[in-house]
């Protein structure tokens, strides 16, 4: 084969010329062009290996079937791989590679892969490499297939996502697509039409009749020129409709930039659609059918209807001398379209008894037919040199006839994908051995060849009755001629091809027919037919058609593999569109950030929010600086931001009854200006959730949850309150983000306070421990709850959020006679994990009851059934040997244990049953040892005993205490 | 992606929403007087219908309120949605929003 340029034909732009290259070699081709036509008239034939055996490949299609030009567009960081060279636009510059061929596609080391090709049929990794181990094998056997190359580098371009809504949507601009947006603009209605291709027009670009008394071309411009005088009509090209989803929904990728030179573009390089459509016309078109015969897959066999859009639309030719092997009318036009075009057409081997309506051109152009009959193999070494051709009756091989091209029809498959990804229904058409849409379950209709309706005119009248939303007539029986199949363990099947991009074989079908491998699901997977990132649009009906043969089973009941989305690979960056990067998920910051930056502050990620970790000085490691913070805490004063703390309002005359069936604690005998520690549960009895709340006024609470929290638990409430306890009359806020909180803590804490000014008495008989209290602070309104998770004398003041720094700033400058210090997340955690304070999330799981951290009692006490009561009450809550959360002390002077060590009975030797785990630990800078709490079987009724503590690989002595390390009477937080 | 009718808002995606599961559950009570097997009925057992399903909805990124509707589970086709408190609409009832006549899988448009 070598292919080469037409002298008049064609659409692209013959007076400029485009550089590009491929492989290292510079070519040229016009504007028009794709890489694969470019390639194709500079008499390039091999353009890839194939994926397993890496077998020279050539041009099977014209369109996005291509199974086999897969190349690497660009390089670096904007490279695409995998991409098919039928589907990029040529543009000044353009380089790219074949993939899957070391060195070259020209010459592939690894072609020796082809040699032992009978050695590895379907299944032979599965059968050959389990033994010893599937793994040892794996990095080689990948290395050895696979394609192209991921991108170098973090993707620079970027992605939109848009929404839009349309009465109608057509997808597909050829002539039935048209004459379909066409009737339904004239009603008035929005339509939007999507074409995946640059041009308008599909099959109408290569089309050599006439429609309505004009050349294609002509109608097409004219229904455009239609189109655009219409306000309600929307067009898109590069725009490829990819799935058809739930409730009218269909995902739309356009590409904006792909067909510029990578320095010219500029904006999103591909922005995703989600669209509704009220109705969708689905023009889809079809994908022609290759034949099985030994070494098809010698560069040099293509779709006839690909010789046709090469000519007509580019304007190249695939050879001199063709041979054409047809089952259908069809390929006669891409014949006579060659040969009118200048190309030599030596033979048409048709496996009809007697032609259609077109034999009589054949007669007028002279060309030879012979029928009856069909290809049985492709002669040549690297490329096609001749074609066998027998009679259908007996397969019995009759003539060679010498060529440097073979084009097939084996009729045709309607694109059904979106119809059937829509929820519709297929059925068997045996007169055209194809699958064609059946019922529709959402309002959409497919038209023309999508619903196997080949003649231009029928397909046309197909899109008007759709448009105005008509029934669509049946298609024409057409006579499609029979298919010469390889008999079962005849050697030729082994080198005929039915998968090109997964190298899936007529043989491997039967292999896997005889393996009983008969569901068409279980074909796919034990020989990938159909597999490859073409999802199998040119092998799938021809593997059913075989299965069907073999089994002598009915194509409908053997039925199709499931088709998803997408239609055609979309970019990975296409789906997450902006949310990338820092934009992947919206990060809180405190109002006091900028100050606590300042501070030196050492920011980590907590949740949705960015906070102070520690305020390390100079020289100090974080190790150091928690240390110091927590120092000065205890001895002095500290100052935490506590504002992402979570905060729910809850008002109403019966916001009281609303919590007491909330918390496990009361609620009801809380004291109007007092405070309480609250433990919510989940329904199955789990510890969900614990903070302080706060009675405001009689029908007035102040929810207090814990930073992660705060909206999830705002949302159950809301979910309580709207759909189980719909008589109580409360209303629920979440105002997390309304307040900023300024956390002083530690001795000095009150002098602080009172160092800014307030009208509030912080006096301890005044304001006591666990008390709420109203009023102006430095000239702000503020809300303080005196309230401890430090063990220091402590008070949270919260402001409007605006006012969040300026009180940040405010306490420093107040705190500087006291040694003020700014601490972190990390010192609070040391500071309540030497008080023994739980910490949800931390000291539970999601097994975790009240009853297991000291809460028992409160729930016995209460009377009232709440959120998660019932199931504390189960057999499984009741058990005995629950594990509790108790303190555990170091014997050794191994420092502080793992967080997750586990606890074994103290005479363990190595490692033995687990009777629980460490879940904090630390090594307390206030006493100057090791602590830990864990959740231990039994834990409360064994403290004082001896455990053994796992420890990274080793056990390590511990004590089981009392978790209340420091200050245990709370003398401290009470001052 | 779904298209679901919030009585309150009209239809909007199903990004917006969040699905709370099997609706018409009653919550057993008091903790006193419900047994074990009751319990657990209550915190585990679902219908999982092939056909239609009652379940309710959060409009989370709308209105905020809760609603019920009845979904068909092997079509997606959502028959009627209708307010929290209220009995299901049998088909041909009116309700808060009837699926359109001619509406396809998905209801209303």
């Amino acid at each position: 084969m070598s292919g080469w340029r037409l002298k008049a034909a064609g659409r692209v732009d013959r007076g400029a010329r485009i550089s590009f290259t491929w492989a290292g070699r510079t070519l040229h081709g016009h504007p028009g062009d794709t890489l694969a036509s470019a390639l194709m008239a500079n008499g390039v034939s091999i353009v890839g290996r194939s994926f397993k055996y890496h077998r020279p490949r050539g041009l099977l299609a014209a369109g996005l079937e291509e199974p086999n030009a897969i190349v690497q567009l660009e390089t670096g960081a904007v490279a695409v791989p995998n991409v098919k060279a039928t589907q990029i636009e040529l543009y000044e510059g353009l380089v790219a590679n074949p993939v899957n061929a070391k060195p070259s596609a020209e010459f592939d080391l690894l072609a020796a892969n082809s040699m032992f090709k009978r050695f590895i049929p379907a299944a032979f990794y599965y059968k050959t490499f389990m033994w010893p181990n599937w793994h040892w094998f794996e990095p080689a056997i990948r290395k050895a297939a696979g394609l192209g190359n991921a991108p170098e580098g973090v993707d620079p371009d970027s992605y939109d996502h848009r929404f839009a809504h349309t009465d109608i949507m057509v997808v597909g601009s050829g002539a039935a697509g048209l004459a379909a947006a066409i009737v339904a603009a004239k009603g008035g209605e929005k339509v939007l039409l999507v074409e995946a291709d640059a041009e308008l027009g599909g099959g109408l670009l290569a089309e050599p009749s006439e429609i309505e008394g004009l050349t294609a071309i002509a109608w097409r411009d004219r229904m455009l020129a239609a189109l655009s005088g219409m306000p309600n009509v929307t067009v898109m090209n590069r725009t490829m409709a990819f799935g058809f989803y739930d409730h009218q929904l269909v995902g739309l990728c356009e590409r904006m930039t792909d067909h510029l030179p990578p320095h010219q573009r500029s904006g999103p390089r591909q922005r995703l659609w989600k669209v509704r459509a009220k109705r969708a016309i689905l023009a889809t078109g079809a994908f022609e059918r290759p034949m099985a015969f030994a070494r098809n897959d010698l560069p040099g066999v293509m779709l006839a209807s690909a010789a046709q859009t090469y000519a007509l639309r580019y304007g190249v030719a695939p050879g001199r001398r063709i041979v054409v092997a047809t089952n259908n009318d069809s390929a006669y036009q891409a014949a006579f379209a060659l040969h009118d075009a200048g190309v030599g057409i030596a033979a048409i081997v048709d496996s009809r008894a007697r032609g259609g309506d077109a034999i009589a051109g054949a007669a007028a152009r002279g060309i030879r037919t012979i029928m009856d009959s069909a290809p049985v193999k492709a002669k040549g070494r690297r490329r096609v040199g001749g074609v066998v051709v027998a009679a259908v009756a007996d397969g019995k091989a009759s003539e060679s006839i010498a060529c440097d091209i073979v084009l097939m029809s084996n009729g045709w498959n309607p694109a059904v994908h979106l119809h059937s990804q829509s929820g519709g229904s297929l059925a068997f058409n045996s007169s055209l051995e194809a699958f064609l849409p059946s019922k529709s379950v959402q309002a959409a209709v497919n038209v023309g060849a999508a619903a196997g309706i080949f003649d231009l005119d029928a397909a046309i009248a197909s899109g008007r009755a759709a448009g105005q939303d008509d029934a669509v007539a049946a298609p024409l029986p057409a006579s499609v001629g029979p298919t010469l199949h390889f008999a079962d363990g005849d050697a030729r099947a082994g080198t005929a091809w039915v998968d090109f991009q997964n190298d899936v074989t007529a043989g491997d079908v039967q292999i896997a027919a005889r393996e009983n491998f008969r569901s068409v699901e279980h074909l796919k997977r034990y020989t990938t037919l159909g597999m490859a990132s073409d999802q199998g649009k040119t092998s799938n009906v021809t593997g059913i058609h075989m299965l069907s043969n073999l089994l002598g089973k009915a194509p409908q009941a053997i039925g199709t593999t499931k088709f998803r989305p997408p239609f055609d690979p979309v970019t990975i960056g296409g789906f997450a569109g902006r949310a990338v990067g820092e934009n992947l998920m919206p990060i809180a910051q405190s109002a006091a950030h900028a100050s606590a930056l300042a501070a030196g502050a050492k920011m980590e990620n907590y949740g949705s929010w960015l906070r102070p970790a520690c305020f390390p000085r100079a020289g100090e490691d974080e190790h150091v600086a928690v240390a110091r913070e927590v120092l000065a805490v205890r001895g002095q004063v500290g100052l935490f931001d506590a504002s992402p703390l979570g905060k729910i309002e809850v008002k109403g005359p019966d916001a009281a009854e609303f919590l007491q069936r909330v918390y496990v604690n009361g609620v009801r005998n809380l004291k109007v200006g007092r405070c309480r520690y609250g433990l919510m549960l989940s329904e199955h009895g789990i510890i969900y959730d614990d903070g302080v709340f706060a009675k405001i006024a009689e029908d007035h609470y102040l929810v207090g949850t814990t930073s992660g929290h705060a909206a999830a638990i705002a949302d159950t409430l809301q979910e309580w309150l709207q759909c189980e306890w719909t008589d109580l009359k409360v209303l629920v806020e979440n105002v997390t983000t309304g307040w900023a909180v300024m956390n002083v803590a530690g001795p000095k804490a009150r002098a602080v306070l009172e160092a800014i000014g307030t009208e509030i008495d912080l006096s301890r008989d005044a304001f006591p421990h666990m008390a709420y209290r109203e009023g102006l602070v430095g000239g702000v309104p503020a809300r303080i709850q005196r309230v401890s998770f430090s063990g220091e004398l402590s008070y949270e003041i919260s402001v409007p959020w605006n006012y969040g720094r300026a009180l940040w700033d405010a306490m420093i400058q107040a705190g500087a006679p006291h040694d003020i210090v700014p601490f972190g997340v990390e010192a609070l955690m040391a500071l309540r994990i030497e008080k023994g304070f739980l910490h949800v999330g931390s000291d539970t799981d999601g097994t975790t009851m009240p009853q297991d951290v000291g809460f028992g009692g409160a729930v016995a006490k209460k009377p009232d059934d709440f959120i998660g009561r019932r199931s504390t009450m189960t057999p499984e809550g009741r058990r005995v040997d629950r594990r509790q959360l108790v303190g555990l002390e170091t014997l050794d002077t191994g420092g502080a244990f793992e967080c997750g060590a586990h606890i074994l009975a103290s005479e363990t030797k190595g490692i033995g049953a687990t009777q629980g785990w460490v879940t904090s630990s630390v090594q307390s800078p206030t006493l100057g040892r090791p602590l830990a709490m864990a959740l231990i079987e039994r834990g409360t009724a064994r403290i004082g005993e001896t455990v053994q503590v796992w420890d990274l690989g080793k056990g390590r002595p511990a004590r089981i205490v009392d978790p209340r390390f420091y200050d245990p009477a709370g003398e401290k937080l009470d001052g | 992606m779904l298209l679901i009718d919030c009585p309150f808002c009209g239809p909007r995606a199903e990004i917006e929403f969040r699905c709370g599961g099997e609706s018409h559950i009653q919550r057993p009570g008091p903790h006193t007087e419900v047994s074990d097997a009751e319990w657990a009925d209550y915190l585990y057992n679902r219908e999982n219908p092939k056909g239609e399903h009652r379940e309710r909805w959060f409009h989370a990124a709308g209105c905020r309120r809760w609603f019920n509707a009845a979904r068909d589970t092997v079509t997606h086709r959502f028959r009627v949605t209708y307010k929290m408190g209220e009995a299901c609409p049998e088909a041909g009832e009116s309700a808060v929003s009837e699926a359109a006549p001619g509406a396809v899988a998905g209801g209303v448009i």
